[in-house]
């Protein structure tokens, strides 16, 4: 067998120039770019890669589609499954899921899957995009909350299935983190818009500025006509080192950094209101994409050098290798097995210090990854500006604190039949980082769509 | 859109708003805030409620034009329209019966200051009320607070009216014995009550309104600490107790975009 063309490379802004703006890094497929690689699937009679998508996505067919130039029926294909291929075309980490099992990764590179969704999606939102026909209407009123990839994605699909859908959105914008917390150089917030644009167009009405738990509680939904509730409030609430001097100032949560530049446009200060510091040198505490997120934006807000301090190794850095390799390119730069014990600040209350310790591996952990143990005697001190502090974030806690009889954890995350969605309270769904803890954008998604057919079934069942 | 249905100055730069916002207006309590955006490119600006009418379907704002944002909304008229408001956030203030209050409420503060002395008061207490201001001309709302409360003490930074300053709270907290004192207002101001209020024992609630971008819990620009842990004050106050609070560290976390202010203010002028 003649050996196979390498995977189609995705034209990018060079390094040196995208560090000094926020346009988006990876430019996407040509046409050509596109069928080129789609000619390189083998469309396996029994293909592998369906097994590793969280929404059903017929891969084969849509590529095959691509082959042929038929790009219409590709992105409908899509679509069938996917609310929202530009997004996820962008930020799922296809490498873990559906091209982890592409066969021709056994032996070279896999089909850029997630490219040719992009590809597609791209090229339907250039040419503008058409709802499809309305389906018949069920009779069922479902409220969801949250308008993150878990609720958006429940609710287009509860609107294909014909019930009236209505999304109660805490922030005065949809989109939930697409929005305020991946930068716009990853996933323009224009993309977002028109994706949450064409959840519109599949008739789900959008409350904005209506944060469950305060505005109205689950049970006030229930007493406004609504059969089912459907909860996606996401992991908003940032996590914090508590060590000593973490609220001087110009430290910062990934989560306010991040929501300051994307979803305040802090970036374009004073034409936006919303100002942000950021100083020369800056150190990013964490090493997840949340983290390179933040490093890249400093980078981009005008900071000379920035670091990535996180205790573990390299191999241990839990974000994409891809989002790593941007950020190296970038000129990020990274301390290893290297963790803050302590904040050290000015007169004026600003830090200007962090006190860090040496780390070395030991025995792994319940997370299967080796233990950093601190190395005695190792301590130093950097000199910093500004830090961001990015080691994960826990599930809002507004709802769980306001909804009697909703069982939840000790991590706070509600508690759900993994199947369904379906929580201790009847009629009442969850799905997403409120469920799970921080995890990715397409596993909300896969979430959310379970749960939208679950909540279809409870209601049908009751109307019966 | 949420229409601007009522305007009023109360003084050259406090401005008070009555805002069409129905869903807001059932819920809204004292001690709520909401956040207000004016324009696509605004700032999420968070003010405390001073009132809410939940028949009418509005709730009532009071600001003092004191920058950019604030300046912009002073300038809408009635009739016109704020891009996004959401809430009522925070948690509301514990209404209950203490017995004798002491409430201490300063500038533009002085609106969700009543706010809380009505509830007090239908909750059955019996209220001692203080209003401050730098100076005569910023003192706000004097007769309703004297209507609401069963005696009203006015003190003014320079004494020109009423009280100077708020040092006649030593004497008044000695001579009677208050069980529960509650301050609105400037962050000094609800330190300096705390710290007289402390060592006599009585408990002590103050109402903090540090930087805020989300106002629900997401960010952490506004955490506080409060008995050595960090609290967020969106989600966990805005009231805590005053005696626990490290004010210093507040007041130096509310200066931080200082600069950035004065900056955006400036440009404002230039084009107004």
């Amino acid at each position: 067998m003649a050996a196979r063309a390498p995977q189609v490379k995705m034209p990018k802004q060079p390094a040196e120039e995208r560090i000094h703006n926020f346009e988006e890094v990876a430019r996407g497929y040509t046409e050509q770019l596109a069928i080129e690689e789609a000619l390189r699937c083998l469309t396996c009679p029994n293909p592998q890669c369906l097994k590793g998508c969280p929404v059903d996505i017929d891969i084969p067919a849509f590529i095959a589609l691509i082959k042929e130039k038929r790009f219409d029926e590709a992105i409908k294909k899509i679509k069938e499954k996917n609310a929202l291929p530009a997004i996820c075309g962008r930020v799922c980490p296809q490498e873990s899921q559906c091209q982890k099992f592409c066969v021709l990764g056994i032996r070279g590179d896999p089909v850029a899957i997630g490219r040719l969704e992009r590809f597609v999606a791209d090229w339907e939102l250039e040419k503008g995009v058409e709802a499809p026909p309305s389906p018949a209407p069920k009779g069922g009123r479902v409220a969801v909350v949250g308008a993150g990839p878990a609720g958006l994605t429940a609710a287009a699909e509860l609107a294909r299935l014909g019930h009236r859908v209505e999304i109660f959105e805490a922030l005065h914008t949809a989109g939930g983190v697409l929005m305020y917390g991946i930068p716009q150089f990853r996933l323009p917030k224009e993309i977002v818009q028109a994706e949450v644009d064409y959840v519109g167009k599949l008739g789900v009405a959008m409350h904005l500025d209506s944060m469950v738990g305060r505005i109205h509680t689950i049970s006030d939904l229930f007493d406004l006509g609504f059969d089912a509730a459907f909860i996606g409030s996401g992991a908003g609430l940032p996590q914090f080192l508590h060590l000593p001097g973490e609220n001087l100032n110009g430290i910062y949560s990934a989560n306010e950094f991040l929501i300051r530049t994307n979803l305040m446009k802090a970036y374009r200060f004073p034409e936006y209101d919303t100002p942000i510091n950021v100083g020369n040198v800056v150190a990013v505490i964490g090493g997840g994409n949340v983290a390179m997120d933040s490093a890249r934006s400093a980078l981009r807000l005008g900071a000379s050098e920035v670091y990535i301090v996180y205790r573990r190794g390299m191999e241990e850095l839990p974000a994409r290798v891809e989002e790593v390799e941007n950020a190296e390119e970038e000129g990020v730069r990274f301390m290893f097995l290297t963790n803050p014990i302590r904040f050290i600040g000015d007169e004026h209350n600003r830090v200007t210090q962090i006190e860090c310790i040496r780390m070395e591996l030991g025995e792994p952990d319940e997370s299967g990854r080796r233990r950093p143990i601190p190395v005695e005697g190792s301590e130093f001190k950097m000199d910093v500006d500004t830090v961001v502090v990015a080691i994960g974030q826990s599930p809002n806690p507004i709802i769980q604190r306001t909804t009697p009889g909703l069982e939840t954890t000790r991590w706070n995350t509600i508690v759900v039949d993994e199947e369904t969605g379906r929580t201790s309270i009847e009629g009442v769904y969850a799905g997403g980082d409120i469920v799970s803890g921080a995890a990715t954008v397409i596993s909300a998604m896969g979430a959310g769509k379970r749960a939208a057919v679950a909540i279809h079934e409870h209601i049908m069942g009751k109307k019966r | 859109m949420y229409r601007i249905v009522k305007k009023r100055a109360l003084t050259s730069n406090i401005k008070m708003f009555e805002i069409e916002a129905p869903a807001v207006a059932t819920k809204a309590r004292p001690g709520n805030f909401v956040i207000l955006r004016l324009h696509e490119k605004g700032e999420r600006i968070p003010i405390t409620l001073s009132d809410a009418d939940p028949e009418g379907g509005t709730i009532s704002i009071i600001f003092a034009e004191v920058g950019k944002s604030s300046a912009q909304l002073g300038a809408l008229e009635e009739g016109d329209r704020v891009l996004n408001l959401a809430g009522p956030l925070g948690n509301p203030a514990r209404i209950e019966k203490y017995g004798r209050v002491l409430g201490v409420g300063g500038g533009v503060f002085v609106g969700a200051f009543l706010y809380q002395i009505r509830a007090l008061k239908e909750a059955g207490n019996r209220i001692t009320a203080v209003v401050g201001a730098r100076s005569p001309e910023h003192l706000i709302l004097v007769d309703e607070v004297r209507a609401a409360a069963d005696e009203t003490y006015i003190a003014t930074d320079d004494g020109e009216v009423g009280q100077a300053g708020l040092w006649f709270l030593e004497g008044l907290l000695q001579e009677r014995r208050f069980d529960h004192v509650f301050t609105l207002g400037p962050t000094s101001m609800q330190r300096d009550v705390s710290e007289m209020t402390g060592p006599l024992g009585i408990p002590t609630t103050v109402n903090l309104f540090p930087i805020m971008v989300d106002g629900m819990g997401m960010c952490g620009a506004c955490r506080v600490t409060v008995g050595g842990e960090t609290k967020f004050a969106c989600v966990d106050g805005p009231d805590f107790d005053g005696h626990r609070v490290d004010f210093e560290e507040l007041i130096s976390r509310m200066r931080v975009y200082n600069p950035q202010e004065k900056l955006a203010m400036v440009l404002y002028d230039k084009v107004m």
